[in-house]
């Protein structure tokens, strides 16, 4: 074959026209590189943590040690892996794509987020080898303030810079999405990916400040004494938590909906059927994203907050389960009187909503006040985030990588190793973590060094899930390397996918489109 | 554990002992059987489909059905409905918990401070969690320490009133279902009703530091007269104690209600801060390089302004003690450390 096709891959060469590349494309793959190796070192630390735990009292390290393992787990993992993602990844390289458009609306910009987001990574990073944080990801004070060492600064200095890269793709793929889009493709004809990712970048936009001027605050009390939370100095400790929450909440949908964008996507093409509710899952995305921003209290419920405070925040938060619920009957919907084809990124997709449906009813159970009581801050939380977030976004992100491989290079992602990838990730997951409902249950609180005797079985159980799952992901990282090296040429469409960016070469020109396209109809007309 | 009973709450969790503890558990089962029934729904209908209509041939159709009006109301309202029962059953029980401003038959103010939880009632009995003994005594890798009783009768009602010294502590207990925030510079409360006399364990359930899993206390509920007795055993021990020499009152001082056992040892071990064994006399060096020998006013120095003086190789994590101990106390604390040569 004449394989001299130009792409964008071989439009230019050399790792300095990669450093310096204004392509989405490319940019999107530098992501993909970058956010990859801070989920490896995240992925080692949740090894260690759970490892540690494998028997009550001293298994491995000191007290202080683990603490400050769990800190980095969590930061990393939140911080530079979940939040900026698929977002990052996956909406760089396909968002313009799927509106029919040559590039983001600010290429420069895009360019210069990546930079943050490794100069961030580097300087939360360096505090491993100076001197080691032991908050936890969420920095509450006023432990983090008075109590524990000098490294906190630049650790949320690091988070503060990140916090920018995320607000500036944010804003990129707004004004991307509102300007950029081709002839003939509105609003409501757009990829529900591109929906999930418009909704998020507006949270992005509008959450990210406001962690952004907490953790300064935190800085200034710190360096300079100012009163702001630590109340020997006047201030209030559960500040923090509102400003905190009223990010960090918003945050877990930025983490969320991008996934639910990728399942849309994934569930169509391999359902081979138009989505079913169009409509309703892009507003949904809009609605959630909306909503988000009032239910920061339910993280609060038992932290001397009035009564009243944590009755309305519960009620609001419970507003936020319909458009959830929504979204997931029309996946499901979508399969009825389908063309199912169980490829590996649609066991990706199932296991999607398998683990989000048990995370999103472990939600109900938090929101509702006398219940959440009992549960707030012991592991049945640490299960139903991570059924959310982790099961949620690592499957949504596991398939994206499968389904847009052939896209990105040119060659096929092997499905069989997709498919044992797939089991080894999916049990780990749940033998992982439905342990930890029933631990919760026990009342054994989160973030504990060391436990009772009693929950021994289970945190046993939970550790050996925790091998599992990284198994599974070395599987999937290996598919990786394999489909570079030995990988089938793709073709411009390998899956029947009817969104746009399917009907390019794979892999994409430098300019992805050669003439604009022009769109007569919504995007997963199988008819 | 008995798997087979999952669908009842107690199966898994501990026996409810208190008024407002069932109120919580019949809520729990409502919430895990409508759980389970959405979870069949959605989940069964999904691996119905999938196998229905797995894709058998490639040429093989789907239909064409972008949405159906009826079918969508229904499911956006139905699950409505049913979050609002949550919500409102949530508030009722949570209202129960939280009793705000409902004064107790029994008060008890409770401290939490880095690694320890102090009891202290109206007249004047404290009790002081951990003690020094290892709670898990066949492992020797166990960092927990037994917690010590505190004792409440059962059938009136206790409330709780809740401080911090230095950070937020979190005050749970399982079997109560019941949970607050100790938050420094302001008073939350915790009232409950035990119905149930026995042991019950009290865990800090916010990140507080190193030993954030070690601070436990255990509530022993008991009968009237048994809480009577107890009351009368305490106070006489007070008044024996009074009557110690200097020193004396200092160990007391050190390893209870003050709890500087929690971060310094006696024995010359390492734990969070320096040991107090051969301090008195002696040289200390600091972290920026000045050293001074260990006498009365350092000592004093060192328990009222902890951070003027931060010796090398240690976190300053002391928080002061000023208001907090009293002149006297001071210089029991000095001839206890005296006497650690």
């Amino acid at each position: 074959m004449a394989h001299e096709q130009h792409n964008y891959l071989n439009h230019q060469k050399g790792i300095w026209s990669w450093l310096t590349t204004l392509d989405h494309k490319r940019i999107g793959i530098m992501y993909f590189v970058a956010i990859m190796s801070f989920f490896f070192l995240g992925g080692v630390f949740a090894l260690l943590v759970r490892a540690e735990l494998f028997t009550p009292g001293k298994t491995l390290f000191s007290a202080d040690v683990y603490n400050r393992m769990m800190t980095y787990h969590g930061a990393i993992m939140v911080f530079m892996v979940i939040v900026p993602g698929i977002p990052a990844i996956f909406g760089n390289f396909v968002l313009p794509i799927m509106i029919g458009a040559k590039d983001v609306a600010f290429p420069r910009l895009n360019l210069m987020s990546w930079y943050m987001l490794m100069i961030g990574a580097a300087i939360t990073g360096s505090t491993l080898f100076l001197e080691n944080v032991d908050t936890g990801w969420t920095f509450y004070t006023p432990y983090s303030s008075i109590k524990t060492g000098l490294g906190v600064i630049p650790m949320v200095l690091g988070v503060f810079i990140i916090g920018f890269s995320s607000i500036l793709t944010g804003l990129n793929f707004i004004v991307t999405t509102h300007k950029l889009r081709a002839p003939g493709m509105t609003m409501n004809r757009i990829p529900l990916m591109v929906w999930a990712l418009y909704s998020t970048a507006i949270l992005q936009v509008l959450a990210t400040p406001v962690l952004a001027i907490t953790l300064l605050l935190l800085i200034a009390e710190k360096t300079l004494g100012v009163g702001i939370f630590d109340p020997q100095l006047g201030g209030d400790p559960v500040l923090f938590q509102h400003f905190f929450w009223f990010y960090s909440h918003p945050a877990v949908y930025i983490m969320i909906l991008p996934a639910m964008g990728v399942i849309s996507e994934l569930v169509a093409t391999y359902s081979r059927k138009v989505i079913f509710g169009y409509t309703a899952i892009a507003y949904s995305s809009l609605a959630i994203a909306g909503v988000s921003f009032l239910v920061w209290g339910h993280h609060m419920f038992v932290s001397g907050q009035s009564e009243f405070a944590g009755i309305l925040f519960s009620f609001i938060t419970m507003l936020v389960g319909v458009p959830t619920a929504i979204k997931l009957f029309n996946w499901i919907a979508t399969m009825y009187k389908g063309s199912i084809r169980l490829d590996a990124p649609m066991l990706f997709a199932i296991g999607f909503m398998f683990l989000f449906t048990i995370g999103g009813l472990t939600g109900v159970y938090l929101a509702s006040t006398g219940m959440d009581v009992h549960f707030h801050d012991t592991y049945f939380v640490v299960a139903h985030f991570h059924y959310v977030m982790v099961g949620g976004t690592l499957m949504a992100l596991m398939g994206a990588l499968i389904y847009w491989f052939p896209k990105v290079t040119g060659k096929i992602y092997s499905d069989l190793t997709g498919r044992i990838s797939w089991v080894f990730i999916f049990s780990g997951f749940n033998v992982t973590f439905f342990p930890q409902f029933i631990l919760g249950n026990m009342g054994m609180p989160r973030r504990y060094y060391d436990y009772l005797p009693t929950f021994t079985e289970l945190n046993q159980m939970s550790t050996f899930g925790s091998w599992l799952i990284g198994t599974g992901f070395l599987i999937g990282l290996f598919g990786v390397i394999y489909a570079l090296l030995k990988g089938k040429e793709a073709g411009n469409n390998p899956f029947g996918g009817k969104t746009l960016e399917w009907t390019i070469p794979s892999p994409p020109p430098h300019e992805n489109f050669e003439s604009t396209p022009v769109l007569t109809g919504g995007p997963y007309e199988y008819r | 554990m008995n798997w087979f009973s999952l669908i009842t709450a107690t199966s898994f969790m501990p026996v409810p002992a208190t008024k407002e503890s069932g109120d919580v558990d019949s809520l729990y089962i409502f919430l895990l059987v409508s759980g389970l029934i959405s979870f069949i729904i959605l989940i069964g209908g999904m691996v119905i489909f999938i196998f229905k209509y797995r894709r058998k041939t490639e040429d093989q159709k789907s239909a064409y059905i972008t949405h159906n009006t009826l079918a969508e109301f229904l499911w956006s309202f139905i699950p409505f409905v049913i979050m609002m029962i949550i919500f409102a059953w949530g508030w009722s029980v949570f209202h129960d918990l939280r009793r705000v401003g409902e004064k107790g038959d029994v008060e008890v103010h409770v401290t939490a401070r880095q690694w320890a939880w102090t009891f202290k009632y109206a007249n004047d009995i404290e009790i002081n969690s951990p003690s020094d003994k290892k709670l898990v005594e066949n492992d020797p890798d166990s960092t927990l320490l037994k917690p010590e009783i505190v004792v409440v009768p059962v059938g009136k009602t206790i409330r709780f009133i809740l401080t911090s010294d230095d950070v937020l502590h979190s005050f749970y207990v399982p079997a109560f279902r019941n949970k607050m925030d100790a938050v420094p510079g302001r008073r939350t409360t915790f009232t409950f009703t035990p119905i149930e006399k026995g042991d019950f364990t009290v865990f800090c359930t916010e990140y507080c530091g190193t030993k954030h899993s070690n601070m436990m206390a255990t509530i022993r509920v008991v009968d009237g007269e048994q809480f009577a007795a107890w009351q009368a055993e305490k106070i006489a021990g007070m008044a024996g104690a009074n009557n110690k020499g200097p020193a004396e009152r200092g160990e007391a001082l050190f390893k209870g209600s003050l709890g500087c056992s929690g971060c310094h040892s006696i024995d010359g071990s390492r734990i969070v801060g320096p040991t107090f064994k051969g301090l008195y006399g002696n040289k200390r060096d600091f972290a920026d390089g000045s050293s001074v020998t260990a006498d009365d006013a350092y000592i004093k120095q060192s328990i009222l302004v902890p951070t003027a003086k931060i010796v090398a190789g240690f976190p300053p994590a002391m928080s002061s003690f000023q208001g907090r101990i009293k002149e006297d106390e001071i210089k029991d604390i000095i001839e206890f450390i005296k006497t650690l040569k």
